[in-house]
């Protein structure tokens, strides 16, 4: 969940990969050798088509499952663990499974244990150790269980391709303007026309969400031009200094 | 490209990342600050919470608590668990 300023970013996490763990339940019994050979199968691209009930359009589209972890299986019961792209449905991927097996199968329960970045880890909280420790810093002014359980909102970019800038090219950034090649001082691979990148500063700071205009390895190599354009700021301006001013009088 | 390469590895469902450096400078001690020395007002103000959502309440419903909670303007959640 994001708070604040945070907000801003919960797009970047909706694109993010998930894992799951759910249940499923056969329709009938298969051999262990074959269902674990089934499973397996579905893990690389599947098809998928959107459940009737659907706030997205249903057409048939494609989806990367990860892997697939079979933790037990008791009779007709199947727990497993799946790593997915964004927008993969649970449901259908029991319901595929079961169609393939010849038996059937329906998801009986299904709980998230990963989104992009963040885990079922120890950042974990439940509603109440949460109001616990906020109440703890508020009235107490004892710090270090708020500190587990709030997250900088970097943490919440982990999963996206960073590209490091100068100090000077920073606050030309919280205005909004787009990010000019001499400010770049690390890139990370990876990184397509049009791909979703964050910034930071070298101090660690997320300076904003921004759409790369060219590849990495166009970044790495250019002297001028523009590199990617802001799409979300998170950082004040002012923060650091606008060196931009004085540049452009110049 | 070799000579800009550093390579590091993340662990996000087996995508390797590896860092090429194009430039190096020292960053001004004076203007911002590492995400860990931030104050606890100042880490509430964009920060993120791995929340354990218990079945039955909707996500809707554990972020307007929260928010009652921790008296926030804004808050919001990333995603329904079945998206429908």
């Amino acid at each position: 969940m994001a708070l604040e300023k945070a907000t801003k970013i919960t797009s970047a996490l909706m694109g993010a990969g998930k894992e799951y763990v759910c249940l499923m339940r056969l329709h009938g019994p298969v051999p262990e050798d074959v269902l674990l050979k089934t499973i397996q199968e579905f893990v690389g691209p599947v098809y998928q088509r959107p459940p009737l009930r659907s706030s997205v359009k249903r057409a048939l589209r494609i989806r990367r499952i990860y892997y697939i972890r079979v933790l037990e299986i008791e009779s007709k019961d199947v727990l497993m663990q799946v790593g997915c792209e964004r927008g993969t449905y649970m449901r259908k991927l029991c319901h595929d499974i079961g169609e393939v097996l010849g038996v059937g199968a329906h998801m009986q329960e299904l709980r998230r244990t990963r989104v992009g970045p963040f885990r079922e880890d120890e950042s974990l909280v439940t509603l109440q150790d949460l109001l616990d420790a906020y109440v703890l810093w508020r009235d107490e002014g004892y710090e270090k269980c708020i500190r587990k359980f709030i997250l900088p909102v970097e943490k919440a970019v982990e999963h996206l391709p960073k590209i490091v800038i100068r100090d000077s090219a920073v606050d030309a950034i919280c205005h909004g303007a787009a990010l000019a090649a001499p400010g770049v001082l690390r890139v990370e691979s990876g990184i397509k026309k049009g791909n979703l990148v964050a910034i930071f500063t070298q101090k660690g700071e997320l300076v904003a969400l921004a759409k790369a205009l060219v590849r990495s390895e166009q970044i790495v190599v250019m002297d001028k031009g523009l590199v990617a354009k802001p799409t979300r700021v998170m950082m004040n301006p002012g923060t650091y200094p606008p060196f931009w001013r004085e540049k452009k009088k110049t | 490209m070799d000579e800009f390469l550093v390579v590091k590895v993340k662990d996000l469902f087996n995508v390797k990342r590896e860092v090429y450096i194009k430039a190096e400078e020292e960053t001004d001690p004076r203007y911002g600050k590492p995400p860990e020395e931030r104050t606890v007002p100042e880490l509430i103000s964009k920060g993120i919470v791995n929340i354990d959502k218990p079945a039955g309440p909707t996500s809707h419903e554990v972020v307007a608590w929260i928010k009652k909670m921790l008296g926030l303007k804004r808050a919001g959640h990333a995603g329904t668990l079945e998206l429908l």
